[in-house]
């Protein structure tokens, strides 16, 4: 079902474009309160830079706590964007258009916000950097391949290579477009990075086939990214973290959490640049069905996470998931899990007309993220947080005020990160609108008449 | 030999496609002129295209490199300091899978947009008529011929109703001249 409105192209440019040209009031307010929580962030960085990781709730054998954590979150969160924009391009669906710019540029944010947590986490990041970069090719002294901690940075490094490049291909059309209309510093950045764009058939067609070889292409490596950082936990010996599961239960968490963010996304783009006109109820409604399909799936992989850990009855993994399920405060986290991730949000996404309301759909998917970052934590802490064979000096993780202040500022980073991508480039790809404008027809059916798309097979 | 351009810049879409019409009647051969619009059309709009291309090459290319760098960073670092560590095999297979997977589908995602570049010919830093009404929603039509064909062309442009024609000298006006 379309609901499109009838606008014409210069509406179309004009509307989009506004973020660009006017910043409104509450657009100050976003730059304002997240650059405050961001120089939070930074004061917190910096202090733990200074005083070493001993400011943090850090110490044997918690050595991964917040941070760690909050890493595979934002990973989590980088996922949807891509696959949604991926998937949605393969099979042509009409109600991408307005979703797929904003999910690309989030899963960008996130996956820098995400990787910028292991590098600060070692407390010592330039010593890491140094180390890893450049590759030591004088000494022959290699970082070995078979530790996980190679493979976890080549996997996101070629899925932030893939979605940037996946991103700025789609982009070049709306750079001509920005060109074309803008003077000063605007028109040089936008002239260089469209990069002569003319709009000629052959461009044309080369974008389109681009769409949906970088969309097959981008597919496989977002299903190995969240693989792979499953594996940093499944690959070791820690009880509760050894589990085969992990890595389809991380992607399919990866989808729950990121395709909810996206929701959020598109509600806050829909409020603040006033995008009634493209982010319409339909669009909530259908992304609204896919998250009962994909929450759905994510319970039954949190289920059986916990009966695989229950199954073999070793003593060991049998104590973790007991102090996971009865024990302050994993209990109460659980529930969480369970209430703000499931039984929550999926019921009311049963009902259409709580699909169609923006309000509801913003709440529900603010939930369910606050319900997959407890379930991170779930996953993460509570097999560290015992006492290991011949180790003596072990006690509970409890973050400190720097470790929250980080989580705090990773978000105000990617919320301010997106509020300056949209005052540079439009959020909203401006040809894949009017492409749809161009096959938008009406068609008369019976006694009714239909608002359809034409599209070529 | 030197070539001339001219474009014609149409309001709507049925108006592109009849001065494209009249273009091939005047004799212009497909490749000689070229349809200016901002937003992609169904193949064929505007009459058959000389659309050869050889984007599917450059991700299967770009996969091979990756593979082989995949390989090398896996198989070659080992090899060269060979570490055993473990008791476990020297080259470990399933690590080098994880490595060189990664390396394949970056070196094909990086390779597919030099393909889309080369092959859409971008960065275009030559110079062509253009008009910034084309980004507005009007759709050009660029006729790239011999000097003496540049009246023909503007004729041929003409006769579809455009908005406007403009040669390298600069416009001349959507209609003709009124006889003197």
């Amino acid at each position: 079902m379309q609901e499109r409105h009838q606008l014409g192209e210069e509406a179309i440019t004009r509307e989009l474009f506004r973020p660009l040209v006017s910043t409104p009031a509450m657009m100050w307010v976003g730059f304002i309160g997240l650059g405050a929580v961001l120089a939070i962030f930074v004061f917190a960085v910096s202090w733990m830079f200074y005083w070493g990781l001993g400011v943090t709730g850090l110490h044997r054998p918690n050595m991964w706590g917040f941070m760690i954590v909050n890493f595979v979150f934002w990973i989590g969160i980088s996922h949807a964007g891509v696959m949604i924009s991926a998937i949605l391009r393969l099979t042509q669906a009409e109600w991408r258009r307005p979703v797929t710019r904003a999910a690309e540029v989030m899963t960008i944010f996130s996956l820098m916000t995400a990787m910028l947590h292991p590098v600060i986490h070692t407390g010592r990041p330039w010593r890491t950097l140094y180390w890893v970069f450049p590759y030591d090719f004088w000494r022959n002294l290699w970082p070995d391949i078979r530790g996980p901690l190679v493979w976890d940075p080549s996997a996101i490094l070629t899925y932030l290579t893939g979605s940037t490049l996946f991103l700025y291909t789609t982009i070049i059309p709306d750079m001509a477009l920005a060109r074309d209309r803008t003077t000063g510093w605007r028109h040089v950045l936008y002239s260089i990075l469209a990069l002569g764009w003319r709009g000629n058939e052959r461009q044309w067609k080369m974008q389109t086939i681009a769409g949906f070889l970088l969309s097959g292409l981008i597919l496989p490596v977002f299903v190995s990214v969240h693989s792979i950082v499953s594996w940093d936990f499944a690959v070791s010996l820690v009880p509760t973290w050894h589990a085969t599961v992990f890595a389809p239960y991380f992607v399919i968490g990866a989808i729950h959490s990121g395709v909810s963010a996206v929701v959020t996304l598109m509600a806050l783009m829909r409020w603040l640049f006033r995008f009634e006109n493209y982010i319409r109820l339909e669009h909530f409604d259908s992304i609204g069905r896919l998250l009962i399909a994909v929450g759905t799936g994510w319970l039954w992989f949190f289920l059986l996470d916990i009966f695989f850990a229950i199954y073999p009855q070793e003593a060991r993994e049998l104590e973790i998931m007991q102090f996971r399920l009865f024990d302050w405060p994993f209990n109460v986290m659980t529930a969480l899990i369970f209430i703000f991730g499931y039984f929550i949000p999926v019921p009311i996404w049963v009902f259409q007309r709580f699909r169609r309301n923006v309000k509801i759909m913003f709440w529900t998917s603010i939930a369910v993220n606050v319900g997959m970052w407890a379930e991170r934590y779930w996953l993460i802490k509570p097999g560290l947080m015992r006492k290991y064979e011949w180790t003596f000096d072990w006690a509970w993780y409890r973050p400190s005020i720097v470790e929250i202040s980080i989580v705090m500022g990773s978000f105000a980073l990617v919320g301010f990160l997106l509020l300056v991508f949209s005052k540079i480039f439009p959020p909203i790809s401006v040809w894949e609108e009017k492409e749809g404008v161009h096959f938008a027809q009406q068609l008369q059916v019976g006694k009714r008449r239909v608002n359809a798309i034409v599209r070529e097979f | 030999m030197a070539i001339r351009e001219v474009l014609g810049i149409y309001k709507d879409l049925d108006s592109a496609v009849a001065a494209a019409d009249a273009l091939r009647e005047a004799g212009f051969d497909r490749a000689e002129f070229e349809v200016l619009s901002n937003a992609p059309y169904p193949e064929g709009t505007f009459g058959e295209e000389s659309g050869i291309h050889r984007l599917f090459v450059f991700p299967l290319i770009g996969a091979c490199c990756g593979f082989a760098a995949g390989l090398l960073i896996t198989g070659g670092t080992q090899l060269s300091f060979p570490l055993l560590t473990g008791g476990k095999p020297l080259l470990s297979i399933p690590p080098m899978i994880i490595i060189m997977y990664e390396g394949t589908m970056l070196g094909a995602l990086i390779f597919t947009v030099l393909g889309v570049l080369f092959e859409s010919r971008l960065p275009w830093i030559g110079k062509a008529l253009y008009d910034t009404r084309i980004t507005a929603g009007y759709i050009g039509i660029l006729v790239r011929t011999a000097p003496e064909r540049e009246s023909l062309a503007i004729s041929a442009l003409r006769k579809a109703n455009p908005e406007d024609v403009l040669t390298e000298g600069g416009s001349v006006g959507g209609t003709a001249p009124a006889a003197q």
